[in-house]
């Protein structure tokens, strides 16, 4: 049976049917369905939910539940998300798996609290200081939402990596039927096999620590080499992406959560027009799909990135394409969406 | 023959990297026979933020994380809501706790988070080579006031066992030293009862360790003592700040 909730709620129901165990906070819209949410479920499942202090605190408090090996995630919206950052670097140096939301709103700064897609850069190219990658998921749709937050626990703990969801407030915002299609986690564990780094007391084994500090000459060196590799590992093989109309394409959009969505209308309405356009939606943006666009580039299809930004993810498009065709951009950032009608008329000049 | 002295189980048998006169090697000490008293040693799980504390992380013979500077009360909070079982406790010194991360230790104290913080408090900034400290003395000279701390300018040291006090999350406060035995018991009977008030689950305690740092301090040991007894306690008074036990 199909319920109707917000992308927001999704993402919960999602989260907790994997098994999640901790929620820690910090209000900021448009996220706050997230919270108000989870405060009331997770103490009638008898888990854990806490408002913290900041942002920072909350996503520091995730660390710690994650060095443990519980299920824990934080959510927030651009500006807390940049508060986040330092402690998300410290993760990814530590190799804690955890779930992480960001609702994007309209930047910089305060900004606004409309939709937006312009912390593509921050999430995707690292975001915080050093050498390191997080995956980042797009889903963009509420069913995708409530699909995308379950299975990201099982791929955090895969790799042993934080992992971000990214949306925008309008999909987060927007309420559509979801069909609860998986198996309720009722251990509450992490699921992966190897379970030796984990923080449990030293019963029956030596003492573990977990840290992020290498001082010994060569240590972090090799250290960034060993994570270089899982990097490589997880873009070999964790791209997720999904096509339409794209096998006779003369134009190829590219665009990911809500903009997408809207781009999917735009080809259904220009292919009327007889304007042959697909769509190529990126359901992970790290790893992103340089593949799949360098191939359609080889074989002579030019390429359009729409998004709700001043062109962020046009710069990796641009990689994929690395000049072999022509990639176009059509964006706008701040609070107004794209309208169909506007892709089909960047799509005729 | 009877073994009467031994190194701790909850330390390991590595060299510690501490400077000559630095009073982080007699707190450790300290902190691991509580813990080996108390046999917390393998239900313990440690926090050790940025400084001079995250090299504990290489020293204690327990389970122990980094985290960020300032942030450890948040760790802690994060480890001890999803392990109520577990002993959990953070080591941090006066930069981390009372400049960048004042915020997250009120408000773990405020939330009365069943946790333990031993903090040492040194008056300056020791990793980074002696800079101003919230609990820098008035006149005290470090790296970045080389005039000597002006309130005017820098404002006046930070006394958090009195602020945390106030706070009605709060039952175990208490400043010890260890600038000779006699306060070093004291310091240790301290550290124990804050460890006692978790495993009571009697909330939230914190154990204030007024230490030396004879490298920064530009002093010798013997020195860094001396400027303990007489400077560092008169701004710092020792003794029980809060008990609710």
């Amino acid at each position: 049976m199909k319920k109707l909730i917000k992308g927001n709620v999704a993402i919960c129901e999602g989260a907790i049917a994997a098994g999640l165990k901790s929620y820690f906070g910090y209000p900021i819209t448009p996220q706050n369905e997230i919270s108000t949410y989870l405060s009331k479920k997770m103490p009638e499942l008898k888990r854990v939910f806490l408002q913290a202090e900041s942002e920072i605190a909350a996503i520091n408090m995730v660390l710690g539940a994650s060095v443990t090996g519980v299920r824990s995630m934080t959510s927030s919206s651009s500006p807390g998300i940049s508060l986040k950052q330092e402690t998300i670097s410290y993760m990814a140096s530590m190799q804690l798996p955890a779930l992480i939301v960001n609702v994007q709103r309209g930047g910089p700064g305060l900004g606004n609290i409309l939709g937006s897609q312009s912390d593509y850069f921050q999430s995707v190219k690292g975001g915080g200081h050093g050498d390191y990658k997080i995956i980042v998921l797009a889903p963009n749709s509420s069913q995708e939402m409530y699909e995308t937050s379950y299975d990201a626990f099982d791929l955090a703990e895969k790799y042993k990596i934080p992992v971000m969801i990214l949306v925008d407030g309008i999909i987060g915002q927007t309420m559509e039927p979801v069909e609860f299609n998986r198996i309720t986690n009722k251990k509450n564990k992490i699921s992966c096999n190897n379970r030796e780094w984990v923080l449990n007391g030293c019963k029956f084994r030596t003492s573990r620590s977990i840290k992020s500090l290498f001082m010994q000459e060569g240590s972090l060196e090799k250290y960034n080499i060993e994570l270089q590799k899982k990097y490589e590992l997880i873009s070999k093989n964790e791209v997720k992406y999904e096509i339409y109309m794209v096998e006779d394409a003369d134009t190829i959009i590219v665009a990911y959560g809500i903009s997408s969505r809207i781009a999917k209308s735009a080809v259904k309405l220009a292919r009327k027009y007889g304007i042959k356009v697909g769509l190529l939606r990126p359901k992970t943006l790290w790893p992103f799909p340089y593949k799949i666009i360098n191939s359609f580039a080889k074989s002579g299809v030019d390429f359009l990135s729409v998004e709700l930004s001043h062109g962020q993810m046009l710069e990796d498009v641009k990689l994929a394409v690395n000049g072999i065709s022509n990639v176009r951009f059509l964006g706008k950032a701040g609070g107004g969406i794209i309208t169909e009608m506007e892709i089909i008329d960047k799509l005729r000049n | 023959m009877r073994k009467v002295f031994s190194k701790p189980k909850s330390l390991k048998s590595v060299v510690f990297s501490y400077c000559p006169g630095c009073g982080h090697g007699i707190v450790h000490r300290l902190v691991a026979e509580c813990i080996d008293e108390l046999k917390l040693r393998e239900s313990t799980i440690a926090v050790a933020p940025v400084g001079c504390a995250v090299f504990t992380s290489d020293y204690f013979n327990f389970d122990i994380t980094e985290a960020p500077h300032g942030r450890a009360p948040a760790v802690a909070t994060g480890i001890k809501r999803t392990n109520y079982d577990k002993f959990v406790f953070t080591y941090q010194g006066d930069g981390d706790i009372a400049a960048i991360g004042i915020a997250e230790i009120i408000h773990a104290a405020n939330r009365s988070e069943n946790i333990t913080v031993i903090f040492v408090n040194n008056a300056n900034y020791g990793m980074t080579g002696g800079q101003m400290a919230p609990t820098t003395l008035i006149g005290q000279v470090t790296k970045t006031t080389p005039f000597g701390r002006d309130p005017k300018k820098e404002g006046y040291p930070i006394k958090l066992c009195e602020i945390l006090a106030i706070l009605e999350g709060t039952t175990y406060l208490e400043r010890v030293s260890i600038h000779n035995p006699l306060n070093i018991v004291k310091a240790k009977q301290a550290i124990k009862k804050a460890f006692q008030c978790q495993i009571n689950k009697m909330g939230f305690s914190m154990v204030e360790i007024l230490s030396s740092c004879p490298t920064d301090w530009s002093m010798t040991p013997i020195e860094a003592i001396k400027w303990i007894d007489e400077k560092f306690i008169k701004c710092f008074p020792l003794g029980m700040i809060k008990n609710k036990l």
